[in-house]
């Protein structure tokens, strides 16, 4: 089902004609009501009045995460305090969280784009959805409650964590729709296979799965335990929190909600737009939003632009699963390394579980990658020449895709952490600073 | 009649091997021979139990990666020549064996003799043929 086929199936030329309708009002009204815009446009010497075309849109400055950070709690704000709907937080790595404020109508928009999302994955009214994220400041958990309430869809908030009463509650109350990270998707499963239960025993069909990076690998993977169709999402609390973009059920990339979020995809170095199918950092700006409007906001997720048409009628921009983060991007001996490139590897083998831990360090000046997996295949423990050549093989394979020498070592199974949120596999214990 | 035994993976942990018998203690399952041999980083702890489908599902049960692999067994006079007696039997008839392992209980007559080899039919029709009898049932 599409959700607000207005907007969309709506022909690209109306589409540019409403961003910049909508681009040439929001940035007069940040530089009139949010004195930190007002301030770094002056200094840069542009004007609200500048905005003529879309393209227009360069001529702005960033925003960047320390923006937000240095104008905590409310220095972004575009209304008074007293017109705020809701307030969520982003879970702040280091010192302060960043916050980000609602009124009314950002509340109605938010609730829609996920609505939006939710519907492309085929979620409809009779779903029972059971939601699995961390509910509280976060804003992953209230975002799909309201987008699938808003489809009519039941909600179970049952939150995260007791992954062994997750189980129960999706089998005992029949939930249809899983809402959660991928890492915890995964554990989900290995907790009802750890129970004894088969995918027959539950009545589940989609995994609406956000919040974090993950590959088509990984997803096949879900899909094979859960026996279920899988879906990603991407959005982030600093713009509005998920229904930024979402896969429909052509799983050809993520639509992007463009009517509201004015999405830009640029080379991280030179700040050139990038053309289709290749790689760049997404930059986002706010269209619509009254509270805390974001204009050009450095996302630092890396991901590719797909503009062609789409099956499923939408016409809307789509954007590729997230490559990673230029924040993730790890360089071992010069060498630049995704963390999904691992992923990828891995969870093309069957021989290992779906779990794996990354680990760089030192030795002398030479940096080491060691990567841990799981045996997951009871075949090979006959002899170890069988587990030798499985670490030869994952070596190669990693090899042929990353260009470097990794580490490779075998662990058992349920050893290595599990995620009832966001995963945290990568550790870095290099002091780049030496 | 071929010997059945267990085949668990284990990293080079502190306390992994005492983890492997608690399982296994609780479940009220005796083993009756093992194996492991020092390695870097991880090992195949090999065993025979009173009850190898249930300690395959207890050990399962605890995370544990566990295989089940047949071995060919015989028994010898616990008295010197008598593995070289089997063993050069083999070698004429160029069996490769993969691994290997024995033990003689105190007070036994016969010392037990346990191998992994890649083909089970063929090794026992040779061992038969020289006059090597194999365990029958479960032995141990």
């Amino acid at each position: 089902m599409i959700f607000d086929p207005a907007h969309e199936c709506m022909s690209t030329d109306a589409m540019r004609a409403l961003q910049l309708e909508r681009l040439k009002k929001i940035v007069r009204y940040a530089y009139d009501n949010v004195p930190f815009y007002k301030k770094k446009y002056d200094e840069a010497g542009v004007s609200p009045d500048d905005i003529v075309t879309l393209d227009d849109i360069r001529k702005l400055p960033f925003t960047v995460k320390s923006d937000l950070r240095d104008n905590y709690p409310y220095g972004l704000l575009a209304v008074p305090k007293t017109k705020l709907k809701r307030i969520h937080a982003s879970s702040g790595t280091s010192g302060k969280p960043t916050v980000v404020c609602y009124t009314d109508k950002d509340m109605e928009i938010w609730s829609d784009c996920c609505a939006r999302l939710a519907a492309a994955a085929g979620v409809n009214g009779d779903d029972i959805v059971q939601v699995s994220f961390g509910y509280g400041l976060f804003t992953g958990a209230l975002g799909m409650h309201q987008g699938c309430e808003k489809l009519g869809a039941a909600i179970i908030p049952a939150s995260s964590g007791n992954t062994e009463r997750q189980v129960m509650l999706l089998k005992d109350l029949e939930a249809t729709v899983l809402v959660c990270t991928p890492s915890y998707a995964l554990y989900i499963g290995e907790m009802m296979e750890k129970l004894g239960y088969k995918p027959e025993d539950f009545k589940l069909r989609i995994g609406l799965f956000g919040s974090e990076a993950s590959t088509e690998e990984m997803h096949r993977e879900i899909a094979n335990k859960l026996h279920i169709f899988t879906n990603d999402n991407y959005g982030l609390s600093e713009l509005i929190g998920p229904g930024v973009s979402g896969e429909c059920t052509e799983k050809c990339g993520m639509h992007i909600n463009e009517d509201h979020f004015y999405p830009e995809l640029l080379d991280p170095e030179t700040f050139e737009p990038v053309p289709d199918g290749q790689y760049g950092e997404l930059v986002l700006t706010s269209l619509t939003k009254e509270g805390m409007p974001v204009i050009r906001y450095r996302t630092k997720d890396i991901t590719a632009f797909d503009h062609s048409p789409c099956k499923c009628g939408r016409t809307t921009v789509r954007m590729a699963k997230l490559r990673g983060r230029t924040d993730d991007m790890l360089i071992i001996r010069g060498v630049n390394v995704f963390p999904s490139q691992i992923e990828g590897v891995l969870m093309n083998m069957p021989e290992v579980g779906g779990q794996y831990e990354i680990y760089v360090y030192r030795e002398g000046y030479m940096d080491k990658l060691e990567v841990k997996v799981e045996v997951a295949d009871a075949s090979l423990l006959t002899d170890y020449a069988k587990l030798n050549a499985l670490r030869d093989k994952i070596k190669h394979n990693l090899r042929t895709v990353l260009q470097i020498d990794a580490i490779v070592k075998l662990c058992e199974p349920l050893s290595l952490k599990r995620f009832e949120g966001k995963s945290k596999r990568v550790t870095d214990v290099r002091d780049l600073h030496d | 009649m071929l010997v059945n035994q267990i085949a668990v993976f284990l990293e080079n942990r502190n306390g992994r091997i005492c983890e492997f018998s608690r399982v296994l203690k609780e479940a009220g399952i005796n083993i009756q021979a093992m194996s492991i041999a020092d390695t870097m980083e991880y090992g195949i702890l090999r065993a025979i139990t009173d009850d190898n489908a249930k300690a395959i599902e207890v050990l399962r049960a605890n995370g544990f990666n566990t295989a089940s692999t047949d071995l060919i067994g015989f028994k010898v006079e616990d008295r010197p020549g008598e593995m070289y007696k089997v063993l050069n039997i083999l070698d004429k008839h160029n069996i490769n064996i993969a691994y290997l392992y024995s033990f003689a209980r105190a007070g036994a007559e016969k010392a037990v003799i346990l191998l992994k080899v890649d083909d089970n039919e063929a090794t026992k029709k040779i061992l038969a043929d020289n006059g090597i009898n194999l365990i029958e049932e479960n032995i141990l």
